[in-house]
């Protein structure tokens, strides 16, 4: 017998090692990851910036489509340059992953702490701390938080750095599901008898949150994160995309397609790229999720138990009043769709 | 000669799972005669329940691997094409599962759901159909069929529904019965309804019987011959009555020791037999005496509980007015925990309940009390609010002459330590991300007089008090069986010291030998230890095994109480009386009489549901 | 059934709250934000003066809470503006004026809700056939080609934002094939066939996407659902597999699947707000963004309102569908 605990770092590695689909999700987050972090060195060796004009690149007679095959591919510009503009693309393209993972994975943190805390405070808290703090998640959680992200976004002064703002934005909006789980988690894992007995131990609450507790969390919370990293990467670029999220001329894949939809029928290289990337983003990190999912869901490996079902349950069944009724009740689904519907 | 009914030859039954396969029947062979009653016994992992889902081919896209023959009624299981199958399933061979609430479909209403089974194998309109369902139901007991049949599962009570599912069967008039565990999930009185009339449908239609089960007694009343399986084969097989009466494989005789007996430890001829071999055979799993000992009961081994316990000491919970002024004890009578007037409600306005309603009872120093109650009887409530780990909605807890029933927390802490708790659920009540050491030392650290050394040292000690090796400290529960776990739970109780545990069903969830070194653990340990124990359970066979002093409830209420040999030789209430006509034995004969006296008490007899 | 109208109340009086905590949200935003509503009315030549007139016309110079007591009468009561000449009034549910062209918004909002609705539903039909049926029968074929098949798509289908997948068909079927014109938004009313033509783009963008979620949910939903108790009971008892699937699975495993679309249908209907910009669909969403851009407090007010009522009914919607379906809730 392998003497791991049964959700410890160690097993989830085992158990993601076994797909590979979800092992090459993380392989591409890793590589996205890395090209974010060295976007400056990945810049400075092709040589280009995010800002410069080329006008000699673009064919201004056009309208500015740039000049050469592909969207004006060369040795000095690996990937073609912006119609109209002439700025580098490759160096628009990384530096865009910058702002687009740095956004999303911002959102996630402030998303998680948030909701962790309310979450928290709603299933340790007494009755009264609960209902109020419940129906606070209910309005965030029903709220169409893209649309108010909108009005928010349009009225702060654009002087704001903008991917700041819309990590904000992000964060403070859409959080509610994870105070759902949280509050869940704990209302559940309250009513468990190893609770109970650490009571019995002479703990305190606080010691018994600690030690009982918190550990529980981490994997469901860290499974919802997983699930909703690629959620505020889309959020994310629809914002830019309607021109109301990063502006030029900071890049992010999102404005880089806004901007894309004007130029797709002269220039099909300028849409592609940042669609290409954002997709591969998207599924890498979707891909990842599921196997995250899989590797830390208890049911998972109990699933295939067939037949053999162990059953003293007549005793004490309907005994056990003790315990909450509304324990496990509220967990949202994990695609729950609520509060992302810009589409 | 003929063929039998049922004809089963080297089966071989694999379950893939993670890490490979898992052998579930190894190599199995059993014949059963048209109209014979054949019980499967085992316990967890035998594969007795594979082997029955075998019969019908339901392991068939499953991904499980089935070999060797089958053959059920002239079908040829493993080689028949879907649509023979489909005749087999429900039209010759019927199949009633263990739990009756998910076995149904939830949406549609239980008639229609046994017309359709019906119409599967009968071309016969849709009313024809719905006649024949009302028809079966009314056979099996259900009041007003007719009107009943257009319930939906929900509606129904635990035991109409395995009644509805049972009927399910019926409707095709099927030459074998196949019943998995059918009684497991239902309360003692329900199940011997349940059993009633499996017997009696048998008698009547003189179909076969193939009847599922890990429960000595459910068979012996029930079969003509018995298979006895363990880690998927058969290790004896031969008539109920010779089998249960002299069993030839020691595992068998084992089983049958570890069976607790209602008429408990009053040593009748029959059973000292039984219990001399046992010793031998119980040593294989590594607790010779304590097996014995406790098997054999507490009075003559067990000077001090024998001394002070016997007494009738318990207060009678009969509802006299002026009951709840007197009696609070004086602390030298023996008296450590005295419960008065103790009641829980839960939810508010329409939904609020009484889960305990008015109970008064006594536990003195080193005896067992035990409490005995079926599902809903408030049992679990009334043991949890004696710890404390859930405030009396009214009444008091007196212990050892404080009253700590409105005592807030913190005031509680110190306190705490001396009243512990050993839980039913051996999954949930360790937490699976902490070694088992730290769960147990969990007391101790929390106390923080003890340096860590110390702690570990006490807590191996511990661990080998209760029969694990201590160098397991480090392991984690989802490594250790049931009966393992539940050690843990109670070396984890024992850690600071207690005077008093309340042990809430901890053997329920057990297999029928660890459930018997459990409780003979248990035993052992208040003797030494000089405990306290408040023993609850739904099995009557067990609390009388264990207790001095045993109060039964129900509906809130202590309806009976006193020592175990006044309630359980001499019941004065009817609803105990009920109780006891429904335990099951283990005597063939005994069975029959018992069926019979409980046809007669049932107008007396009122169930709990 | 006693359940029910006591939950619906709660769910009335919790969408009541959201939506009120959703205005008061834009109006203090609003409010904090520069800008100048008056001149934004007025428009750019306007003297000084007249601004400050405009600016007590609309009541610009009340403190915040009174313009926000003052919009909520406005909803109950309806409300009559003086507009210097003569005065407008607004009947009952009354969201106010825009500032920048005065027109009602409630009018405004009447004007581009048909767009919207045509969108919104033409999807829903499209993405309810395509997602139930690639889910239901990559359940039902489970460990072939199909299923492998069925999955990668969906797979795609969820990682590909809708603002891709409209840039490609566009690319695809306008720019590349030609099959197809650029959409440009023609009224039912006016030529339905038409209508039909010009929305078929947008519909497949918003369907596509949508129809992968939806593969998801029926697939897990209807793979749940065959492993449960009673699905055994009836193979047990020599039922056909169709007939299982059909009368004892389906109704189970849709019940998700039809409250998750009453759901998806109110945040459309909200304005799918990508897909109208891209595709120049002149519905809510592109006015929201329109308005947004140019600071039109009362017109971004009354359209969130109205997409946050569409949400929030929603909700409630889907919840009480999930009440209904669960067999615990005896329906008399």
């Amino acid at each position: 017998m392998p003497p791991a605990p049964p959700s410890g770092a160690r097993q989830i590695w085992r158990r993601l090692r076994g797909r590979p689909a979800a092992l090459t999700g993380g392989v591409v987050i890793v590589l996205l990851v890395l090209i974010a972090a060295g976007a400056p060195l990945l810049a400075a060796i092709e040589g280009q910036d995010t800002t410069s004009y080329h006008p000699g690149l673009v064919d201004s007679a056009s309208g500015g489509v740039p000049l050469g095959h592909f969207g004006g591919i060369s040795g000095s510009h690996w990937l073609g340059v912006e119609p109209g503009t002439g700025r580098d693309l490759f160096a628009r393209l990384v530096y865009g992953a910058r702002v687009s993972l740095g956004v999303a994975i911002g959102a996630t943190i402030l998303q998680v702490l948030i909701g962790v805390a309310f979450g928290l405070a709603a299933g340790l808290g007494s009755r009264w701390v609960d209902s109020l703090l419940s129906r606070v998640t209910d309005v965030f959680v029903v709220m169409p938080a893209l649309i108010l992200a909108i009005a928010l976004l349009a009225v702060v002064p654009g002087s704001f750095p903008r991917p700041v703002l819309l990590t904000l934005v992000l964060g403070f909006l859409a959080w509610g599901g994870f105070a759902k789980i949280v509050r869940a988690q704990v209302l559940t894992q309250k009513s468990l008898d190893y609770v109970a007995a650490s009571r019995l131990a002479g703990s305190s609450p606080w010691r018994t949150a600690r030690r009982e507790l918190l550990p529980a969390l981490v994997a469901p919370v860290l499974t919802y994160a997983a699930i909703t990293l690629p959620t505020n990467i889309v959020s994310e670029a629809g914002l830019s995309f309607l021109g109301i999220g990063v502006t030029p001329p900071t890049p992010s894949w999102g404005q880089m397609l806004s901007s894309a939809t004007t130029w797709y029928q002269a220039d099909s290289s300028y849409v592609l790229l940042p669609a290409v990337l954002l997709f591969v983003t998207v599924l890498a990190f979707t891909v990842f999720a599921d196997g995250i999912r899989t590797a830390l869901d208890p049911r998972a490996a109990s699933r295939l138990r067939v037949g053999t079902r162990a059953g003293r349950r007549g005793a004490g069944t309907a005994d056990s009043a003790a315990t909450p009724a509304d324990a496990a009740s509220g967990i949202p689904g994990p695609a729950d769709p609520r509060g992302g519907g810009a589409a | 000669m003929t063929t039998p009914l049922v004809e089963v030859a080297g089966l071989r039954i694999e379950f893939p799972t993670d890490g490979g396969s898992v052998r579930a029947v190894d190599g199995l062979d059993f014949t059963l005669g048209a109209g014979r009653a054949l019980g499967l016994v085992g316990e967890s992992g035998s594969g007795k329940s594979a082997t029955a889902y075998a019969l019908l081919g339901l392991h068939r896209g499953t991904g499980a691997r089935v070999s060797g023959t089958v053959r059920v009624a002239g079908t040829d299981v493993l080689a028949a094409d879907d649509a023979e199958l489909r005749r087999l399933r429900g039209g010759a061979a019927a199949m009633v599962f263990q739990d009756p609430l998910s076995a149904l479909d939830p949406y549609y209403a239980i008639g229609d759901q046994i017309a359709e089974v019906y119409r599967v194998h009968h071309r016969v309109s849709k009313s024809a159909a719905r006649a024949r369902a009302v028809e079966v139901l009314d056979r099996v007991g259900i009041a007003d069929a007719a009107r009943r049949s257009r319930s939906r599962p929900h509606e129904f009570s635990g035991g109409m529904r395995q009644r509805a599912l049972i009927a399910m069967a019926l409707a095709c008039e099927p030459r074998l019965l196949i019943a998995d565990e059918p009684t497991t999930a239902l309360d003692v009185t329900v199940q011997a309804q349940i059993l009633d009339l499996l017997h009696e449908l048998r008698a009547e239609t003189g179909m076969a019987l193939l009847l599922v089960t890990h429960d000595l007694g459910v068979v012996a009343g029930s079969v003509d011959d018995i298979l006895v399986m363990r880690d998927g084969t058969a290790v004896e097989r031969g008539p109920v009555a010779s089998v249960l009466d002299a069993p030839a494989a020691a595992y068998t005789r084992a089983l049958l020791t570890a069976v607790p007996r209602l008429d408990g430890p009053v040593p009748a001829a029959a059973d000292t037999d039984v219990e001399a071999e046992t010793e031998t055979d119980v040593e294989a799993d590594g607790e010779p005496e304590n097996a014995a000992a406790a098997l054999s009961g507490s009075a003559e081994d067990t000077p001090a509980v024998a001394a002070g316990a016997r007494a009738p000491s318990f207060v009678k919970d009969q509802p006299s007015p002026a009951r709840g002024a007197g009696r609070v004890p004086a602390a030298d009578d023996g008296a450590l925990l005295v419960a008065e007037g103790l009641r829980r409600e839960f939810g508010r306005g329409r939904h609020a309940f009484t889960a305990v309603d008015d109970v008064s009872l006594t536990v003195r120093a080193g005896e067992t009390l035990g409490v005995v109650g079926e599902s809903g009887s408030g049992k679990t409530t009334l043991g949890r609010m004696l710890v404390r780990l859930l405030d009396p909605t009214a009444g008091r807890v007196h212990y050892r002459g404080r009253d700590i029933a409105a005592l807030g927390e913190k005031a509680l802490r110190p306190l705490r330590r001396e009243l512990q708790m050993v839980f039913q659920d051996p999954v949930s009540s360790l937490n699976p991300r902490r070694s088992i050491g730290e769960s147990i030392a969990d007391p101790l650290r929390a106390e923080g007089r003890l340096t860590d050394a110390a702690v570990v040292a006490r807590v191996k000690d511990l661990l080998d008090r209760v029969g694990l090796d201590p160098d397991w400290y480090h392991r984690y529960p989802h490594e250790f069986s049931g009966g393992q776990r539940q050690r843990v739970g109670i070396a984890r109780a024992l850690a600071p010291e207690p005077k008093l545990i309340v042990c809430d069903e901890p053997v329920s969830a057990l297999d029928v030998t660890t459930q018997a070194q459990v409780v003979a653990l248990l035993g052992e340990l208040q003797r030494d230890l000089g405990l306290a124990l408040v023993f609850i359970a739904h099995d009557l066979a067990v609390v009388r095994q264990v207790s001095d002093r045993v109060a039964v409830m129900r509906g809130g209420r202590i309806v009976e109480s006193g020592t175990v040999d006044e309630v359980y030789d001499a019941p004065q209430d009817p609803y105990t009386k009920g109780l006891l006509a429904a335990v099951p034995v283990l005597d063939p004969a005994e069975a029959a009489g018992r069926r019979e006296s409980r046809r007669a008490l049932r107008d007396v007899m009122v169930t709990a549901h | 059934m006693t359940g029910l109208p006591a939950f619906l109340v709660r769910r009335f009086l919790q969408a009541v709250l959201v939506l009120l905590v959703l205005a008061a949200v834009l109006y203090a935003v609003f409010y904090i934000a520069p800008g100048d509503a008056a001149r934004l009315a007025c428009g750019p030549k306007c003297s000084t003066a007249q601004v400050a007139q405009i600016r007590g016309q609309m009541g610009l110079d009340d403190p915040v809470y009174l313009q926000f007591w003052h919009f909520l009468q406005g909803i109950v009561t309806g409300h009559t503006y003086s507009t210097g000449t003569g005065s407008l009034h607004c009947p009952a549910p009354c969201l106010g004026q825009s500032y920048r062209t005065g027109e009602l918004v409630t009018h405004l909002i009447a004007e581009k809700l048909p767009a919207t609705a045509s969108l919104a539903l033409g999807a829903m039909v499209l993405w309810l056939v395509i997602g139930v049926g690639t889910g239901l029968l990559s359940a039902l074929r489970r460990g072939g080609i199909t299923e492998r098949l069925l999955t990668g798509f969906t797979l795609v289908g969820v990682a590909t934002p809708v603002f891709i997948t409209g840039i490609l068909l566009l690319l695809v079927f306008c720019s590349w094939l030609q099959w197809l014109p650029y959409p440009s938004y023609v009224s039912l009313t006016d030529d339905p066939q038409q209508w039909a033509w010009n929305l078929l783009l947008p519909w497949l963008a918003l369907a596509l996407v949508e129809a992968a979620k939806y593969a998801r949910l029926t697939r897990s939903s209807m793979l749940e659902t065959l492993a449960e108790d009673h699905i055994r009971t009836f193979r047990a008892y020599g039922v056909g597999e169709g007939a299982v699937v059909r009368r004892h699975a389906l109704r189970g495993a849709l019940t998700p699947v039809i409250a998750l679309s009453a759901l998806d249908l109110g945040t459309m209907f909200g304005g799918a707000l990508l897909t109208e910009t891209l595709f120049g669909i002149p519905g809510l969403g592109q006015q929201l963004v329109q308005s947004v851009q140019l600071k039109d407090l009362p017109v971004v007010v009354g359209i969130v309102l109205v997409m946050g009522l569409a949400v929030v009914l929603a909700n409630a919607v889907a919840d009480v569908l999930y009440a209904l379906a669960d067999r615990r809730v005896v329906l008399a």
